[in-house]
């Protein structure tokens, strides 16, 4: 259904190029702001691998804590980008339009972002340019000629995310196409070469046309297999590790890749909320949209609440001493106990509650509490999983010990989130965040139907 | 003799479409004139020529590669230096099959947008005439035509409703 007005290209890229072709007045000032936060966390980071782990809470047992936790976390919001574009492109989803650039963006920041994590929790990021899948000659001692040992999910995971990353990127690239000629004939001196180049003399004709839509479809349908394994062997990280327990799941893989879409999904949405609100986008980020990702997301909420149960029950029912004492860690001791129930609640029961509502659904203040609600709970997620699950009874562990992470540890997760922010926005000053022919087209499409005494508004959609 | 480029912009695509029969029945040919808009139209609205193209060959030749390149790299990197570790083989098909499979998804994609550019026509800076005023919502009709026909071009295009015509010798006009 289409509920708003309708519109013309050239207000169409009037509306949707101002971010590019006009600055707002905060923009740099937010953008130094978060940039110097960026750069306190790389001086903690700086500071961390000049003087070694100790500057951490980590130790023995628990030696992944906030660092893992985070990677983890990106990784999942990466999820909402490519897969939100691709299965509501392959479902030809009319509501995907405005919401398809900004998620396919949040993908590739999020993903950067989550590759810093591991790269500074080796606390020597130097050793790790055999990850680099797309460089995949180079060995891991140059010396004595020794590779990457395949057998680990630890480069199972750097071969997974690359790959989803030079996809999402090029995925991205190819779209931007015709929008860079749009940019190209509104722009002059050097931004105008600059786009002219990435035009790449981008005509508009027919031909282009069809491949720029078999193009949607056909990386949409390529990059979906993609997206499912990098997840599931984020989450064999885990699943495949011998000592501890409580992570050898066979669940694991559909349970991550359900709530990475869940947390991701979320993302995209209060991204789109902030920029209607930033840009005065309300001709293109609607409330049926806004409406249409809550109540996929209520699928998506119960479909991975289900598989957090069965985690949690295949863990009892199996009765091993070891798993049930990570699952006494987690539900009896304080505060773990404490932050399981507020995981719980603020990953499902509270913004589920909310999105069953219509009008809460239409409530972008609502929504926005929702949304952040639940990336709250999946950041949780991850550290609750991580965290107790080495902290206690493992095989070969001599030493029983919990986690405090510490200033250097919350400075550098917290330089992710301004990092990722950052990024967007001045990303927003160099591409337009809502594709404009994807919405031009849908003005193409759009028309009105009578049926009986109403005439309602309908979209055109071709096979 | 080298034809010469000559554009008409038109408001809407019923006059465009039109454009394109007038063009057909002065006996222009299909190959010879093009229809350029801001924004993908149904297939068929112009009632332009059918595209054909080989898109879905690139993915397939990228996953082969990939395929190839996957079980290589996963195979003689571990030949290279065969350690046992945890009683595994070495040539240990579980793994392999998440490196290669990777890899082979990897170099389909990559495949798929060079076929895209490929097929696309792209880079193309130096094609054709174009005018800025398509990117605002004009449709353009390119038509390449032989130089003597230049102008019962131009006056074809007004007749169907053109708002303006550009000609690369700097001609234009309704």
């Amino acid at each position: 259904m289409q509920e708003g007005k309708p519109l013309q290209s050239k207000q169409i890229n009037r509306e949707l190029l101002l971010t590019i072709l006009n600055s707002p007045k905060w923009f740099f000032t937010t953008v130094s702001v978060l940039g110097i936060i960026v750069m306190v966390a790389m001086g903690a980071a700086g500071y961390m691998i000049n003087q070694g782990f100790g500057v951490t809470g980590l130790n023995r047992p628990v030696m992944w804590g906030f660092f893992i936790t985070n990677f983890v976390f990106w990784i999942g919001i990466s999820h909402a980008g490519v897969m939100l574009s691709a299965i509501l492109r392959l479902s030809k989803a009319e509501w995907r339009r405005p919401a398809t650039r900004a998620a396919e963006i949040l993908t590739v920041f999020s993903l950067m972002t989550a590759m810093t994590m591991p790269l500074i929790h080796t606390g020597r990021p130097w050793r790790t340019v055999y990850w680099i899948y797309t460089l995949p000659f180079v060995p891991y001692d140059y010396a004595r000629g020794i590779w990457p040992n395949v057998r680990t999910p630890l480069v199972w995971d750097p071969s997974a995310v690359y790959t989803y990353l030079t996809s999402s990127i090029l995925f991205v690239v190819v779209a931007l196409i015709p929008d860079f000629a749009v940019l190209r004939d509104r722009t002059t001196g050097m931004s105008h070469r600059i786009y002219g180049l990435l035009a790449m003399g981008w005509q508009g004709n027919a031909r282009q046309w069809k491949l720029q839509i078999i193009a949607g479809v056909l990386l949409s349908a390529l990059i979906l297999p993609v997206f499912v394994s990098v997840h599931s062997i984020v989450s064999w990280d885990f699943g495949m590790a011998v000592s501890v327990k409580s992570w050898h799941s066979t669940v694991f893989a559909p349970y991550f890749v359900v709530g990475a879409v869940h947390s991701g999904v979320s993302a995209v949405a209060f991204v789109l909320i902030l920029l209607r609100y930033v840009y005065g986008w309300q001709n293109y980020i609607r409330h049926e949209h806004i409406d249409a990702l809550a109540r996929l997301l209520v699928v998506v909420a119960t479909g991975w609440f289900y598989f957090l149960v069965m985690e949690i029950l295949f863990g009892f029912y199996g009765r091993e001493a070891d798993e049930i004492a990570v699952r006494d860690y987690q539900f009896m001791v304080s505060p773990w106990n404490i932050w399981m129930m507020i995981f719980v609640g603020v990953t499902y029961f509270l913004p589920v509650a909310i999105w069953l509502s219509r009008s809460a659904r239409r409530n972008l203040w609502i929504m926005s509490l929702a949304c952040i609600s639940v990336n709250i709970g999946m950041w949780l997620e991850r550290f609750l999983i991580i965290v107790p699950g080495l902290a206690r009874k493992q095989l070969l562990t001599f030493d029983w010990y919990t986690y405090t992470p510490s200033a250097v540890e919350w400075i550098i997760v917290g330089g992710t989130f301004a990092m990722v922010t950052m990024l967007m926005l001045v990303i927003a000053r160099v591409v337009p965040l809502i594709p404009l022919y994807d919405i031009k087209e849908g003005e193409i499409l759009r028309t009105e139907i009578k049926i009986g005494r109403v005439t309602v508004p309908a979209v055109f959609r071709e096979d | 003799m080298a034809k010469k480029p000559i554009l008409g912009l038109f408001e809407t695509a019923d006059n465009a479409a039109d454009a394109g029969d007038a063009l057909k029945s002065a006996g222009v040919a299909p190959t010879d004139f093009d229809f350029l808009t801001d924004a993908p139209y149904p297939e068929g609205a112009f009632g332009e020529r059918e595209e054909n193209h080989r898109l879905y060959i690139f993915p397939f030749v990228g996953a082969l590669i990939g395929l190839t390149v996957g079980i290589m790299l996963t195979s003689m990197t571990q030949m290279a230096y065969p350690l046992v570790q945890g009683g595994k083989p070495i040539l240990s098909m579980p793994p392999m099959a998440v490196v290669t499979y990777e890899s082979t998804m990897l170099t389909a994609i990559v495949f798929t947008i060079i076929g895209i550019i490929f097929e696309s026509r792209l880079p193309a800076f130096k094609e054709g005439l174009y005018d800025t005023r398509i990117t605002e919502g004009y449709i353009g009709v390119l038509v390449n035509v032989d130089e003597e026909q230049l102008t019962s071009t131009q006056t074809l295009l007004t007749q169907a409703g053109a708002i303006d015509v550009v000609r690369k010798d700097g001609g234009s006009g309704a």
